[in-house]
């Protein structure tokens, strides 16, 4: 049998073998663990060196866009839940600030306050999943027990507020679905203070490791060219030294009113986005403080408008900052109650892209690393 | 403002790994310490034993609200039906014999294994007639049929495992404020919403 593979399989520039070993080919998942999902790398291997990666998209592939045409513009928010479901407040958000622009709709003082602290309150969450996850990928397990520990306080949180724990479809046009429960803010402020001496003490855990440290500095080197020509957003851009961040430079809903820092990596390495990424977290927890402390009385869901409809070839877009970067949401109407066409701009699609331009040169092991600092969630990118 | 994040240089005795590593287990050996003096304060249950407490706005199996005398508070006007994203709501109406009253369900079937537990069923009823507040959050049928809950098993709650607070459940069969809500409707109140009011709380 001809255990040689001559064709060169779909999406690789050119085929295994040649080199002073022979090269092959080896799928990674689509059931990989540390793909965080169902996606399926392909790659391109010398012994252990990554020579070149193909990702493979669209396998939890739910035709969100298509059904979004047959749905009402409200009952389209749930969908975005679906999405990237480790923010879907920010993702409801997107949808719900591109109807208010096409439906002429205000949003009372108190429901924008209640907006930045539930969507900075997501932030957290989410990153605290992607530290113990980032920590697990590459063999800690005990934090991804801490990660979770800390974000089942948050999470408790939500559930008191909306219902539910993952599908939060809080968000409305015009406001929210509900004020803020009793002892809200209160418990907010507690959390804050108790994650500024944890946060602490957890990034010193991983960051201060030599073997962590070992294993993402000077690994998966994104470049600032790359990264723009790529399209990343969100840490992984700011890891790699780009300034850009759609709450400080297109401001939605009131983020320009906040004092906080947007920071920045210098190389673009993994560690980078995991630095990024903790202070991030820290910054979170500055807007939080200042929210609270702001939070005014009021309505908190406007009452102007029964139903939202979008006039006749009006055509809407919303970008906010999700946990992983700008999602964008493009509303067309043709004047019904459903909407023409929804498209989304998922920012994790624009890193799987990357990715290749990240790992290849290193190490298999690499690759892991490389995909954990990624934070990719695979429903955003199939969709 | 951007700010670079500096990269800072490990001390000799931090780059020596042991005495960081040691540092790494004291913090384990904290929380394992934490978590046998104080088992209150970590978040894990023993599940199958121990059910977790919902909060009253998690959203669980649907019931569907009663008035005093037992009957559905559900005017059949096909909000919900209608604000469903899933289509899981079926509502066959039919005359009511009450003469305020137009309309009421013949059937009233929900679909459970359609329902995403949006909320939007809730969100859009005027008569506050369904509520997903019963605190099941777990579904386990053998059927496929019986995961199609009518209107029966929809009104098959009892008023006694909700607060005393909660005016409309109280106001059904059997609950604190039954005697009262009955009163005012021979009074002439039917709607279960008008002894709220008397109670000074929302309306229907």
């Amino acid at each position: 049998m001809d255990l040689v593979q001559t064709e060169i399989p779909e999406g690789f520039t050119r085929s295994a073998g040649g080199g002073h070993t022979e090269e092959y080919y080896l799928n990674m998942g689509p059931q990989h663990p540390s793909t965080h999902g169902v996606l399926r790398l392909m790659v391109r291997l010398d012994g252990e060196t990554v020579k070149e990666i193909v990702p493979h998209i669209g396998y939890i592939h739910r035709s969100i866009e298509k059904m979004a045409e047959s749905q009402s513009l409200i009952q389209n928010i749930h969908l975005t839940d679906r999405l990237d479901y480790l923010s879907c407040h920010m993702t409801n958000l997107g949808l719900c600030l591109a109807i208010e622009q096409g439906a002429d709709v205000g949003v009372p003082e108190r429901a924008e306050y209640i907006r930045i602290i539930v969507c900075e309150l997501q932030r957290i969450q989410s990153h605290l999943l992607w530290w113990g996850c980032f920590a697990m990928d590459l063999g800690a397990l005990t934090a991804f027990l801490y990660g979770f520990d800390e974000r089942e306080k948050i999470t408790d949180l939500f559930e008191e507020l909306c219902g539910a724990r993952l599908t939060m479809n809080y968000f409305r046009p015009g406001g929210c679905v509900s004020d803020l429960p009793n002892e809200f803010i209160p418990r907010i402020l507690k959390i804050c203070e108790h994650m500024k001496t944890t946060l602490d003490e957890y990034d010193n855990l991983v960051s201060k490791n030599m073997i962590i440290r070992e294993r993402t500095q000077g690994v998966g080197i994104l470049s600032k060219e790359r990264a723009l020509s790529h399209g990343c957003t969100g840490p992984v851009a700011r890891a790699s030294g780009i300034n850009y961040d759609v709450r400080k430079d297109e401001p939605y809903g009131i983020y320009n009113r906040f004092d906080f820092d947007v920071p920045l990596g210098a190389t673009g390495d993994c560690y980078d986005r995991y630095t990024v990424r903790i202070e991030e977290m820290r910054q979170s927890i500055r807007i939080l403080e200042q929210a609270c402390k702001d939070l005014p009385d009021g309505d908190f869901r406007s009452k102007e408008k029964p139903n939202y409809k979008i006039p006749k070839d009006e055509h809407s877009f919303s970008s906010v900052e999700t946990a992983r970067g700008n999602f964008s949401t493009y509303v067309v109407s043709d004047g019904g109650k459903t909407p023409y066409r929804i498209k989304y701009r998922s920012p994790n699609f624009s890193h799987i892209g990357a990715i290749n331009d990240m790992a290849s040169g290193y190490k298999l092991a690499d690759l892991v690393t490389v995909l954990a600092t990624l934070d990719p969630v695979i429903p955003d990118i199939d969709r | 403002m951007a700010k670079i994040i500096p990269r800072p240089q490990l001390s000799l005795l931090e780059q020596l790994y042991f005495v960081e590593v040691f540092k790494g287990m004291a913090l384990t050996i904290k929380h394992a310490v934490r978590s046998l003096a104080k088992p209150e304060t970590i978040p894990v249950l023993n599940y199958p034993e121990v059910q977790p407490e919902l909060p009253a706005e998690h959203r669980s199996e649907h019931r569907l609200m009663k008035r005093a005398d037992g009957t559905s508070r559900c005017v059949a006007c096909y909000m919900c039906q209608t604000a469903c994203p899933a289509r899981c709501i079926t509502i066959v109406a039919e005359e009511s014999p009450d003469g305020d009253i137009e309309k009421r369900p013949a059937t009233f079937d929900i679909d459970w294994l359609l329902c995403v537990f949006c909320g939007l069923c809730v969100e859009a009823c005027p008569c506050d007639a369904i509520r997903m507040d019963t605190g099941k959050a777990i579904l386990v049928e053998d059927s496929r049929d019986a995961f199609i809950a009518n209107k029966d098993r929809l009104m098959d709650w009892s008023p006694a495992d909700y607060p005393a607070e909660d005016i409309i459940s109280q106001e059904a069969p059997g609950g604190l404020l039954n005697e009262q809500a009955l009163a005012a409707m021979q009074g002439g109140m039917f709607s279960a919403g008008d002894v709220a009011d008397v109670a000074d709380k929302e309306t229907c």
